[in-house]
């Protein structure tokens, strides 16, 4: 009886937390307009955003566009700043580490809006036409401590001498990070990449402070100037509907790969 | 130069320069635009406007209490559900968890729209109740998910032992797991509340902008070219951010904790 | 010159203010087996990563063969390091990590092959070169670390605690096999361990390090038999230590009696310690050769031997290891050859701490305010001399005037001697019956009326 009870309790959370999603889902299959209004089955909405057949159509796709292009290099510089920043704090003691792992959680506990309110000053301030660059920047200003996040667990689980067993077998430093500390800590720079990709696609209020007034939209801000106006497009149903299904199977090919990971390690140490 | 290289300590050197200037510089300019009026001098003229503007006042108060009761919200709903979802009486499958971490991954603003639009089909009215529900079902994974990690990792031999000595389930949960789990509790409410104060888009879909939060006035501030005032509100907010962190580490919570 | 491969000469190293090493000199001749013997802290792993090139002195010169090697990066030393726990490249399996420093000197890849199957050979490893590294064990994973710094040909091997993670046969078994590849390869071999019988089984010299110093450097045999002081007979091997009285030459007393021995240069009625070791107290049924007799408290059998703790009709515990048992409560009469009597100088008779005079009733050391009265002006620096039965211990560290942890622990056959560190790091020797185990936090008082206060610059 408890059991059931609980497993309704659980059960019944997810079905609240997924309805609108379930929602949006089925409303991408008919051609109404508004939200919620049933005018028959239809695929046609996934016709009009695959084949770009729609109005504004073109404004859509390049805020996609923008969106994967500004995660892709955000993600990209933040994986690679954070990492060399993990080793360094790995590496630190005192006050230095204490300091630098202060300003490295600031991004992450500061509200987004104030993250998007302090960096628009900075560019206001240096006079930087505010674009493309300043939204890459300010992306890789929140995404990098999620890598460093990602990547010191790696560092404090790898066996410390490591790299210095590289060196005195005769690599230079650069040759043992290529070769030693990047393949070993690749699992957390890949989960670092991920969330630091993730965080960048979601995000709304700090590209909304940095974009400038040069018209630069992501999904985000479309899908807010969008609501803002009025009636959403409707062909965001479909493609919120295509992206949901997506992030379903990388979840689910994440984990397979991962049970199956799990599965051969555990079986080696039986040997 | 290669000396340089050569002590690992110095990696982070690139990253500690991109922070000083993208992190710790921003703040500075956020404390001295707060600090001027529109022409560049000292001025407390912005802090005096916002005392004296009731309407400013009043839409903190509202943040404030919106931001509460979510929080709290979130607490009475999350804490059992990780509870249950840790036990291993009642939950063998990790695929649960990871269920309700998985709509995080879909536009926080699509969800949001999505939600009001089920609520406008079902002639819900929009306004503080449709807000309260829509910030809970937005922010609950951040709530779950840590409290979910403390209570899964906890040794189970504490609560044996407190059984040992006579105490019954009841007083186990009371005595023993519910103190060890605060620090999941407290990363809990660092990850809901902070959001949940500063929000600016979502408060405007679910009340169809009947309800203004801190969050919405900042960015007309700033939308509108009144930097200075902007800078005050954020300063402000700043402020109410850091003691809640403080409040929070106090208790054992960790950003790195609520990390998903 | 030339046959001392390393060279070092007053090497010191601080880690913030914590001193770790202090004016280390030694030498180490070409091919031998040299060993780093001390407890966890005391500075030996600190010395092999300045001899590796992972960290730089502070003060003084490493030479080898001669040459300077400060500035010398670790990849250019022509050492290896077969590092604690192994740091073996995970993502590499057994071959790639063995190939690694021959591929980044861009040995040919026919070469390469053939030396690491001969390493491999050597190591009893041949067709392992495809595994994985997650599916060796300790042992084989051990004996892959060996390989992959041997094959490089290294002038000298650096062993880092190589064996501290395997389990107690296999130490034994890999041991032996260390010895024999130190035989066969011919090359020098710098040793780290806090394990004193692994010292004593595996080396040519050791040095005994405590405390960031050399206290001892010598043949195994010299260490053993001869230890210069008591932390190295403590750490060495089992011992009766006791508190003694040089005579004259030839001649000490302990456990309130006379022996003779074959120490000489003390000077007459010297205090000093005394060294016997258990195995080295003989049973005797000849009231001749009998020079005390004993009451035996406790006998276990230990395998080999039989190890007794008896109470000696002075009033003092000793130690006995002995093939024969004596039952409980015997009474046996017991004599000490003169060779097996070690006598040792003390290093100190008394603590000795600077302090200021803060006022007629206080005197501040240690940065607190012991309650101690003198007639000097306040402000004056002074010498405080406490004699090790002076200081009191706390259970309560409130009624203490500064907190101490128990750090080293001697028992003098009817007393303890302690070592407390302060939080700062100073060392308080105290005298007690109590007992205290290693680690304990206790408050340290000066007994009223103990202290000798006298100006510093007198």
């Amino acid at each position: 009886m408890k059991k059931f009870l609980a497993k309704s309790y659980i059960w019944i959370l997810l079905v609240v937390m997924y309805a609108p999603l379930v929602f949006i889902a089925i409303f991408s299959f008919t051609e109404s307009r508004v939200l919620g209004e049933w005018s028959g089955f239809s695929t046609s909405l996934y016709g009009n955003l695959l084949g770009g057949r729609m109005e504004g159509a073109s404004s859509l796709v390049d805020a996609v566009r923008n969106t994967i292009v500004i995660a892709v290099v955000a993600a990209t510089v933040a994986t690679l700043l954070g990492t060399l920043a993990a080793v360094g704090i790995h590496n630190m003691r005192g006050r230095k580490r204490d300091a630098l792992t202060f300003l490295n959680n600031v991004p992450m506990v500061n509200p987004d809006i104030i993250t998007g309110v302090s960096l628009f000053l900075l560019f206001v301030f240096l006079g930087v036409a505010q674009g493309y660059t300043s939204v890459i920047l300010a992306h890789i200003t929140f995404c990098t401590p999620y890598v460093v996040l990602s990547v010191l667990p790696k560092l404090q689980q790898m066996n410390p001498n490591i790299y210095e067993a590289a060196l005195d077998l005769g690599a230079t430093p650069g040759q043992a990070f290529r070769k030693v500390l990047v393949p070993v800590l690749k699992p957390g720079m890949i989960s670092g990449f991920i969330l630091a990709f993730t965080m960048s696609l979601d995000d709304f209020a700090v590209t909304f402070f940095t974009r400038g007034t040069e018209g630069l939209e992501t999904l985000s801000t479309y899908i807010y100037a969008d609501a803002r106006k009025g009636g959403l497009t409707p062909e965001l149903r479909p493609l919120m509907t295509l992206i949901f299904l997506i992030v379903l199977v990388l979840l689910f090919v994440i984990n397979v790969r991962q049970g199956r990971l799990a599965k051969k390690n555990g079986a080696s140490k039986e040997l | 130069m290669s000396r340089l290289i050569s002590k690992r300590s110095n990696w982070s050197l690139p990253y500690a320069i991109f922070l000083i200037f993208f992190v710790a510089l921003p703040l500075v300019l956020v404390a001295m635009y707060a600090f001027q009026d529109a022409d560049g001098r000292f001025s407390l003229e912005g802090f005096g406007k916002f005392f004296h503007d009731p309407d400013a006042l009043k839409t903190f108060a509202v943040s404030l209490e919106v931001a509460i009761e979510t929080t709290l919200l979130c607490i009475l709903i999350g804490y059992p559900a990780a509870w249950i979802l840790a036990s291993k009486k009642y939950n063998r499958s990790a695929v649960t968890i990871i269920l309700f971490i998985m709509p995080m991954w879909v536009n926080a603003l699509m969800r949001t729209l999505a939600t009001a639009q089920l609520f406008m089909m079902l002639d819900v009215p929009l306004g503080k109740g449709t807000l309260l529900f829509g910030m809970v079902y937005d922010f609950l994974p951040f709530m779950i998910y840590p409290i979910y990690n403390v209570l899964s990792k906890m040794d189970k031999s504490y609560a044996e032992a407190a059984q040992d000595l006579g105490a019954s389930p009841a007083t186990v949960f009371r005595k023993v797991t519910l103190p060890l789990s605060m620090p999941g509790v407290w990363s809990g409410i660092l990850m809901v509340f902070m959001p949940t104060v500063s929000t600016f888009a979502i408060s405007e879909f679910l009340t169809n902008n009947k309800f203004k939060l801190f969050g919405t006035i900042i960015q007309d501030n700033i939308n509108n070219g009144m930097w200075n005032y902007g800078a005050v509100l954020s300063l402000i907010m700043l402020v109410i951010i850091g003691i809640t962190t403080l409040l929070s580490k106090d208790k054992g919570a960790s950003a790195e904790e609520g990390l998903i | 010159m030339s046959e001392h491969i390393i060279e070092v000469q007053h090497l010191s190293k601080s880690f913030g203010n914590k001193k770790v090493l202090e004016d280390i000199s030694f030498y180490i001749k070409k091919g031998e087996f040299i060993t780093f013997l001390g407890p966890s802290g005391c500075g030996k792993t600190t010395l092999l990563r300045m001899i590796a090139g992972f960290l730089q002195p502070d003060e003084g010169t490493i030479l080898m063969d001669g040459k300077d090697i400060a500035a010398l990066p670790p990849h250019k030393r022509e050492l290896n390091t077969v590092f604690q726990r192994y740091a073996l490249f995970p993502h590499l399996d057994v071959y790639e990590n063995i190939a690694f420093g021959l591929k980044l000197k861009g040995v040919p890849e026919k070469e390469i092959d053939q030396r690491v199957r001969k390493v491999l050979k050597l190591v009893a490893m041949s067709d392992y070169e495809d595994r994985d590294i997650e599916t060796l064990s300790g042992g084989q994973q051990q004996r892959i670390a060996i390989a992959r710094a041997i094959v490089n040909q290294p002038k000298i091997l650096l062993l880092d605690e190589p064996l501290a993670a395997l389990d107690l046969k296999m130490r034994k078994d890999m041991q032996i096999e260390l010895k024999e590849m130190h035989r066969k390869l011919g090359i020098t071999f710098i040793y780290v361990t806090h394990d004193q019988e692994e010292a004593l089984t595996l080396s040519d010299t050791i040095v005994v390090m405590n405390e960031g110093r050399i206290q001892q450097i010598g043949t195994p045999t010299d260490i053993y038999n001869e230890p210069v002081n008591c932390f190295v007979a403590d750490f060495i091997g089992e011992s009766n230590i006791l508190k003694g009285q040089m005579i004259r030459d030839r001649r000490v007393a302990f456990i309130k009696h006379e022996f003779d021995c074959v120490d000489e240069g003390f000077g007459e009625d010297v205090p000093v310690d005394v060294v016997v070791r258990p195995e080295d107290i003989y049973f005797t049924t000849d009231p001749a050769k009998c020079q005390f007799k004993a009451k035996v408290s406790s006998c276990i059998f230990k395998g080999v031997h039989y190890e007794m703790w008896v109470d000696t009709d002075s009033g003092f515990e000793l130690m006995i290891q002995d093939y024969d048992p004596y039952p409980v409560g015997s009474e046996v009469m017991l004599y000490i050859d003169p060779d097996d009597i070690q006598v040792m100088k003390k290093e100190r008779t008394a603590n000795v701490f600077d302090g200021v005079v803060k006022s007629a009733e206080a005197v501040t050391i240690f940065g607190e305010d012991f309650p101690l009265a003198t007639d000097l002006e306040p402000g004056t620096e002074v010498r405080v001399e406490v004699p090790f039965t002076g200081i009191d211990l706390m259970d309560n560290l409130d009624d203490g005037v500064v907190d101490g942890e128990v750090h080293f622990i001697l028992y003098m056959g009817n007393h303890y001697h302690l070592q407390v560190r302060t939080e700062k790091g100073e060392s308080v020797w105290v005298d007690t019956n109590d007992i205290w185990d290693k680690g304990d936090l206790v408050g340290i008082v000066i007994k009223p009326g103990t202290a000798k206060i006298t100006p510093k610059n007198e």
